[in-house]
């Protein structure tokens, strides 16, 4: 398990073996939303706020 | 087989699906559409000998798009951009369902909110406003009163998106605090659950309770008819039960980026692993058509 660091608060945020680009994961921390931007090595941004169209 | 996957976020969904193609030891392309330029006749994107490409936009606008874009370049996409078109929108949703005979339930539209009063009153109290496009229970108004529609239709009309101002009303359907979740493929059945919920709103996004649920005969006809009214793919069909007379099942809804998670954890089924099959057939079915797909490269301006 690696880990990354929170844009929100700073904090470490563990990370499981299986992350993907584009997965979110939420800071233990804060509870900030997170979006995986890259898996190798793991960088994390804010994920992107709900938008109106979203869905199945 | 090599599967493009369009997505800009990959929710459990999309993770169940790229596991089983991996575990398969199918080639994946991820198409993160937020990254990609469309142009008239060619992508950014690297769609380049895919064999199939799944739609799993989480966007419904980036979804109706991209599959139009790769549909014209000749690459295979499912589901097919005239599906998602139908699906997309819950007029045309309801009017293909009409259109076929699947009894669905009695809507109207206005666009005035004038008009929309009238038709809530003549659907009477209970009723139900939805916007044409949304998900997972959004925006969706029971109306229990004429004060209430009055307020609702000038809050939609004010402060609305102008997808807002096309009023979709619906009568309020009698259920029995459940309604039947389905994901097909080309109309057969991969599974089904129910959603139970003390709320009228019973999606699983709300809160709904979920339970593996067993297809009857008229159900199993219902679904295989709703797809084909949608132009067939890969499909979320919703169904409530209702008493009397008429037929037992009335079907609300096809939904076109079908989540199934929570599907894949109520039923007995392998989801992931059906859809899977289903799209190796699928791309099997698209190498005996012999299509290319058009693309150059980066250097597109779109």
């Amino acid at each position: 398990m690696s880990q990354a660091e929170c844009v929100e608060c700073g904090a470490d945020v563990s990370l499981h073996d299986d992350l993907e680009a584009g997965e979110i994961i939420d800071c233990a921390t804060c509870g900030a939303e997170l979006e995986v931007i890259d898996v190798s090595p793991p960088v994390l941004d804010r994920a992107p706020e709900l938008e109106e169209d979203w869905g199945e | 087989m090599k599967v493009g996957i369009l997505y800009s976020r990959i929710r459990k969904d999309e993770k169940l699906l790229l596991s089983e193609l991996r575990d398969r030891g199918h080639e994946v392309e991820k198409i993160d559409v937020r990254k990609v330029q469309f142009g008239l006749d060619s992508t950014t994107a690297n769609v380049e000998d895919l064999d199939v490409v799944v739609d799993r936009c989480l966007a419904t606008s980036r979804s109706l798009y991209a599959t139009e874009f790769l549909d014209s370049y000749g690459v295979p996409v499912v589901n097919s951009p005239e599906t998602a078109d139908v699906c997309a929108d819950k007029a045309k949703n309801s009017l293909a369902l009409a259109e076929a005979g699947v009894p669905t339930p009695n809507t109207k539209v206005a666009f005035t909110t004038e008009t929309a009063m009238e038709i809530i009153e003549e659907f009477g109290y209970p009723c139900v406003l939805k916007p044409v496009v949304g998900s997972w229970g959004r925006l969706m108004a029971k109306i229990d009163s004429r004060n209430a529609a009055e307020a609702i239709l000038e809050h939609k009309a004010t402060l609305g998106h102008y997808e807002h101002k096309v009023f979709y009303v619906q009568e309020f359907v009698e259920k029995p605090g459940r309604d039947i979740r389905v994901v097909a493929v080309d109309g057969e059945p991969v599974a089904a659950m129910t959603r139970t919920s003390d709320h009228w709103l019973t999606n699983a996004a709300k809160g709904g309770e979920t339970a593996s649920f067993d297809l009857d005969d008229e159900a199993l006809d219902l679904v295989e008819r709703a797809s084909a009214a949608v132009g067939g793919g890969l499909l979320g069909i919703d169904l409530m039960e209702v008493g009397g007379d008429g037929p037992n099942y009335t079907v609300h809804e096809v939904n076109h980026t079908v989540e199934f998670k929570a599907l894949n954890e109520a039923s007995d089924v392998d989801v992931p692993a059906a859809v899977v099959d289903w799209l190796e057939t699928k791309a099997e079915a698209e190498s005996g058509n012999g299509d290319s797909a058009a693309t150059d490269g980066e250097e597109l301006l779109v």
